[in-house]
């Protein structure tokens, strides 16, 4: 029982969308946060070469500027700026060591969960005393 | 096998339901080039037991409810590699997937989607024109390569030497782990995890002497370097083939000049 084909060669009826969800390994995931840490990074540090330019303009404008961002918008902003880093940072150095270590393809799914681990280890800390900050400043807690 | 008639509803009431079958439901992504314009879902709740392979429901679907299911099969007992398919949202052999290792917990209904591989241009339903992929393989001359004179008696190759390249002989070409690759779904120029692979088991045998143009070939564009090591071939691959590895291998083979 042979399965029923087009003849090979009719490329005119055939279709390459899919819009199936591929669940794939773990280290794709990985890869898909790394591409948006880093976009994210990147326009963090377009904006902030801005900003920092401006003290060339004038002083004032630069202290105008950085007024605005004392809102607890910005201080959310810098919680996930620092979380975007991180994560860029720590799976950077997995993905070159699964490129030059030998091993590191094999452990390439421990190597993710232990960076995950130390994300989670420096983030709750990070994010109680960034925020503390932001609360006793803006609302005037001492 | 009994032609099933446009205007009746398919039914899967003529599938023979052994003791201890289930009813499951089987979501086939299809796609019918003389109709279609888009692929789309269509459901058969078929009896299945837990010992069947997904391969033995399509078989029951194609010659019980709509004999126009199309979909490659050929040995059934994944060494031929006719049969890779997305199945439950990842690559496999549709003959080495058993139906107990999709059951939903605790007699919930199960649902088993199968959908075709991606990036590769579908003709119908679960049927793919493989011939891009195996265009990629050729291209990296997946032969022995020698020059010189041929010795009289065999090539010898020390257990050592046999070993640097098990792993990759074991490929069947059945292309669950190119079509796993997010860098092939969008741009289907890219060799591709399996070409790499039949490249390295070439390339790091002792007794080839084509390594060099192997190389040359796959540090194009289109070549290793689009690898962004994310290990979905490596988690596709029906053999248990360590295709990242082999990939970072020959990536390291042309960073340092040594095979």
């Amino acid at each position: 029982m042979p399965t029923t084909a087009s003849p090979p060669g009719a490329m005119a009826g055939t279709s390459r969308r899919s819009g199936t969800l591929y669940i794939g390994d773990p280290g794709m995931w990985s890869w898909v946060a790394h591409r948006i840490t880093g976009v994210l990074t990147f326009f963090f540090l377009f904006v902030h070469v801005l900003d920092t330019a401006l003290v060339r303009v004038s002083p004032s404008a630069y202290n105008a500027v950085i007024e605005t961002y004392k809102t607890p918008l910005v201080a959310l902003l810098e919680v996930g700026l620092v979380g975007a880093v991180l994560y860029h940072a720590l799976n950077g150095i997995r993905v070159m060591l699964v490129d030059f270590w030998s091993k590191g393809p094999k452990y390439q799914r421990p190597m993710l969960w232990s960076l995950i681990g130390v994300w989670v280890v420096v983030m709750v800390p990070g994010t109680f005393f960034l925020l503390q900050h932001t609360v006793t400043e803006l609302f005037g807690g001492n | 096998m009994t032609a099933v008639m446009d205007n009746t509803a398919p039914t899967s009431a003529e599938i023979p339901a052994p003791d201890g079958s289930v009813t499951v439901t089987v979501k086939i992504l299809r796609f019918n080039p003389e109709v279609d314009s888009e692929p789309h879902w269509e459901s058969y709740d078929v009896p299945a037991l837990p010992t069947d392979r997904v391969l033995n429901l399509l078989i029951n679907i194609k010659g019980y409810v709509d004999g126009t299911l199309s979909f490659r099969r050929s040995c059934a007992h994944g060494i031929c590699g006719s049969d890779a398919m997305q199945i439950n949202g990842i690559n496999r052999l549709a003959c080495k997937v058993l139906v107990k290792d999709l059951l939903a917990k605790k007699g919930k209904p199960t649902t088993i989607s199968v959908a075709p591989i991606k990036g590769l241009p579908v003709m119908k339903d679960l049927y793919v024109d493989m011939e891009p992929f195996f265009e990629a393989f050729r291209a990296v001359k997946p032969f022995l390569i020698t020059y010189g004179n041929e010795p009289t008696n065999e090539r010898i190759q020390s257990p050592a030497d046999r070993e640097r390249f098990d792993d990759t002989t074991k490929c069947i070409l059945c292309a669950c782990c190119t079509t796993s690759c997010p860098v092939f779904w969008s741009d289907g120029s890219y060799f591709g995890p399996a070409a790499i692979v039949n490249a390295h088991r070439f390339i790091f045998d002792s007794r080839d002497e084509g390594a060099e143009e192997r190389l040359d070939i796959l540090n194009d564009a289109e070549g290793v370097w689009r690898c962004r090591t994310t290990f979905n071939c490596t988690d596709a691959c029906p053999r248990g083939i360590q295709v990242t590895k082999a990939i970072q291998e020959v990536k390291r083979a042309l960073l340092f000049k040594r095979v």
